[in-house]
């Protein structure tokens, strides 16, 4: 019951959510996951048995190796380490992740923003537009532009930025649509303050929760998107590790080499659920700050 | 001397699926400096077209709005936007949960340049206190606080611009009684003390006996009646007015008589 | 005097558990048969979630922890178990603020009436039914019941719903009405016809009223006896005409003084909060200990 002139002193927004976050087993199951995949990925170089076996070469004597010392998860069919090119996989996937969301965040909400708050024909426009992309299948749209454009890591990261930032300007969009018909909004505009401060300093604080929410599911579905387009040979190419690939690969091999394609699979699945978890989290903790 | 506000023959019709709603005709009415001039009536009376007119939040399909003698433009100047004020009815939702109560009341100092910027904070803290808060309260989250307390840094917001004119709607009917009326008396005492003028909307008649000093009764978007606070409610000339006063729960055996002279009063006329 | 309808003993209530946030301090209070109580106070002071813990709405929550009692009846309300509401049956009623939002919006008024009066009389044909809902709705005053029986609520005014409301609230003769803020979402003129029409239709019935208001002008029109509630806890009680004219607790009197009035006068200058309104209860002359709820 929070009601004005109520005695209570309510917590401080902010905390109540850090408590809601971390009462919560699921996400912090999903934090540790999560930080334990970025620090492996970071250090890399330090933690892998065998950082040569990113490059084509590995070890000819152990070709397609089953999980035994000191291959612990085996090798594939050039005799490379797969724990070590789950690892440097890892890295690849986040850096993709990341540099993807870097770009389409910020288009979607600024698009979002702009539609949300100033409608009429600039909200047709920009609605139009961002339904079309949305009436797409992303997986289709992705591959009709890498059936397009060269299959390199960058035109990859292009192909799903162009099908990833009409989700935020949808989100944005509907968010930006409520805030706009609270006071706060229209005493900004009684005082005279420009659109600008309205969009990035009174409604973009307000929305936020909704993209750390959406970028943290969003991280684990770049990721199987960027794996799903490699799966199908339109992603990252040889030599370099990707999780992806690797799974397409080793799945020729099936059933007698299972460990080419089920540990990178796992591997997906762990990162995935992981930012899920904590997405999932993020959002209950967001909730209960109200 | 000329008002500080005149609405000359102001109309406004919406146009919706092909019919329209007439919102506001034929309205002429002047504000005079200083005054709070209550707007009163009850919904779909065109009392928030009003406000939304003045404040230049919609535009009027009829007449004009002249600001000091000026007929103020569809697209107004920010000296012109600072020159009136709004305080709203919700307190709860005037402030952004997501700033700070100073940024909220700096604000109106940024936008419009007032003072030198390495003095706002003081500033910031002076309007709080002007408004019955502590100055320490700029640094906190609006979160937590209560509908009275935001109600006053919204006010304090609005003041931050040094207006001539608030429009203030229905700024205490979410409110407390108690906290009402402590804000009731901070806004005749700002009102005073600043030369500001008020344009008054509510519903409540009782409120408007305790801080109007001048009425316009609205119905169906046209005015009614307008007179001096008193002169309203010693002698309403129209039976919609008398109906009003009439319908007012009161407490005490004073209220219970003029209303029942008022009731009376209706009777006699036929209505 | 005639015995209690609802008898409401040292009711205490926390938000989140037992050791949550408290927010009723141990409220008695009791309601006559026939005769109208009034439970005023601010926003915050507990008085809405008495109304719902009597209307048996809040027990069934597991953030909620009451303790004390609450006797419609003879039933009891807090250790009752889970099916209060169903075991009193139409014996109490309730009105909301907004009438219009406890309408349901995807149903005419006459599927809705039809299903209150039938949880009254399980055996009642659709046109008998249909005959009763006009005739209570003529009851409140509607002009043309049969084609407000064919609207849906957004089609009708929200004075006509609150009207319809009443009239649903009514229809199966409940021996307790609780009113919650009733016509506060209204226009002035509209509410002062709708506690108008309650007031003459419950008389005229004997049905008990529980209003809960924070008006205290409605409160002095409408109610034969008065509790004021602050943070929690009843701090004066009598009848009507005792507590206006003769306000003693300091709580009482500094609402009576804050609010405005029509005949005019300057606002007191009076704390929003004071250690004084948390002083004793005080009971007025002839308002003592009620006898037990009917069991």
């Amino acid at each position: 019951m929070s009601e004005p002139g109520s005695p209570v002193i309510a917590k401080r927004g902010g905390s109540r959510a850090v408590a809601a976050f971390f009462g919560n087993p699921l996400s912090v199951a999903g934090l540790v996951i999560v930080v334990a995949i970025v620090l492996l990925a970071l250090a890399a170089d330090y933690v892998t048995p065998f950082p040569e076996h990113v490059g084509p070469i590995g070890d000819f004597a152990a070709m397609s190796a089953a999980p035994a010392s000191p291959y612990m998860l085996g090798t594939d069919t050039m005799g490379r380490d797969l724990f070590t090119r789950i690892i440097y996989g890892y890295r690849l996937s986040l850096i993709m992740a990341v540099v993807v969301l870097a770009i389409a965040t910020p288009i979607g909400v600024i698009v979002g923003l702009v539609a949300g708050y100033r409608g009429g024909w600039t909200e047709y426009v920009l609605m139009r537009i961002t339904d079309v992309f949305l009436a797409v299948p992303p997986l289709v749209l992705a591959m009709a532009i890498m059936g397009f454009l060269e299959p390199t890591l960058l035109n990859g990261m292009l192909a799903i930025t162009a099908m990833w930032w009409p989700w935020y300007a949808r989100l944005i969009y509907n968010v930006t649509r409520a805030e706009a018909s609270e006071g706060y909004v229209l005493a900004a505009e009684t005082v005279g303050a420009s659109t600008a401060h309205i969009l990035f300093r009174e409604i973009l604080p307000n929305c936020w929760p909704s993209i750390l929410t959406k970028m943290t599911l969003d991280v684990g579905f770049v990721i199987l998107m960027a794996s799903s387009l490699s799966f199908l040979g339109l992603g990252v190419q040889p030599p370099t590790p990707d999780l992806g690939s690797m799974v397409a690969e080793g799945a020729k091999y099936m059933p007698d080499a299972w460990w080419l394609s089920l540990w990178p699979a796992i591997a997906i699945l762990l990162v995935v659920l992981g930012f899920n978890l904590v997405g999932d989290g993020l959002r209950e903790a967001f909730e209960a700050e109200g | 001397m000329t008002p500080i506000l005149e609405l000359d023959r102001l109309g406004k019709t919406f146009e919706a699926d092909g019919h329209s709603v007439v919102a506001l005709a034929d309205v002429s009415l002047a504000f005079e400096r200083g005054e709070c001039h209550a707007i009163v009536g009850e919904s779909g009376s065109g009392k928030t077209t009003i406000a939304n007119l003045v404040l230049g939040l919609m535009q009027p399909t009829e007449g004009e709005v002249r600001f000091n003698g000026v007929k103020l433009p569809g697209l107004r100047s920010r000296q012109q936007k600072r020159a009136i004020q709004l305080v709203q009815q919700n307190p709860l939702s005037a402030l952004n949960p997501r700033r700070s109560v100073g940024a909220s009341v700096r604000l109106p100092l940024d936008v419009h340049e007032i003072g030198p910027s390495r003095e706002r904070a003081g500033r910031v803290a002076a309007l709080l206190e002007e408004v019955g808060l502590d100055g320490e309260m700029a640094r906190r989250s609006p979160r937590g606080l209560s509908g009275g307390q935001r109600q006053r840094i919204a006010i304090a917001r609005a003041l931050a611009c040094e207006p001539e004119l608030i429009v203030l709607d229905e700024p205490t009917s979410a409110l407390d009684v108690l906290v009402q009326a402590r804000v009731l008396q901070l806004l005749h005492r700002l009102r005073v003390a600043h030369g500001l003028t008020y344009i008054f909307i509510t519903h409540d008649l009782a409120v408007v006996r305790a801080i109007a000093t001048r009425v316009s009764v609205f119905q169906k978007g046209r005015l009614v009646e307008t007179g001096p606070v008193e002169a309203i409610f010693s002698d309403p000339k129209t039976a919609y007015t008398r109906q009003l006063i009439g319908a007012v729960p009161v407490v005490t055996p004073e209220e219970a008589k003029l209303r029942d002279a008022i009731r009376a009063g209706s009777e006699a006329a036929g209505t | 005097m005639s015995e209690p309808v609802l008898t409401i003993r040292d009711l205490r209530l926390a938000f989140g558990g037992r050791r949550g946030h408290p927010v009723l301090h141990g409220i008695s209070l009791h309601v006559r048969a026939g005769e109208k109580v009034a439970l005023v106070g601010e926003s915050g002071s507990g008085k809405s979630v008495t109304a719902r813990l009597a209307m048996g709405l809040l027990q069934e929550s597991p953030r909620v922890h009451a303790t004390g009692s609450i006797r419609f009846d003879g039933i009891e309300a807090i250790s009752g178990g889970r099916d209060i509401a169903r075991r009193r049956g139409n014996r109490v009623a309730m009105i909301f603020q907004d009438p219009t939002s406890a309408l349901n919006p995807t149903f005419r008024i006459r599927g809705q009436f039809r299903d209150v009066l039938r949880s009254g009389d399980r055996g009642i044909s659709a046109a008998e039914a249909d005959r009763r809902a006009e005739a209570a709705l003529a009851e409140v005053s509607i002009p043309d019941p049969k084609r407000a029986l064919d609207s849906y609520a957004f089609q009708l005014s929200g004075g006509m719903n609150q009207r319809v409301m009443i009239a649903m609230a009514l229809a199966n003769r409940p021996a307790l009405l609780i009113a919650d803020e009733p016509g506060t979402a209204l226009d002035v003129t509209v509410q002062a016809q709708t506690l108008g029409l309650m007031s003459d239709l419950t008389e005229k019935r004997g049905t008990a009223v529980l209003l809960i208001s924070h008006n205290l002008g409605v409160v002095r029109e409408f109610s034969d006896r008065v509790y004021v509630i602050y943070r929690g806890r009843i701090v004066e009680h009598g009848t009507t005409a005792q507590l206006f004219a003769e306000p003693r607790h300091p709580y009482t009197r500094a609402l009576l003084a804050a609010i405005p009035k029509i005949s005019g006068g300057g606002l007191p200058d009076l704390p929003e909060r004071s250690p004084e309104f948390e002083s004793p209860l005080i009971v007025h002359e002839g308002c003592g200990e009620p006898v037990e709820a009917r069991a």
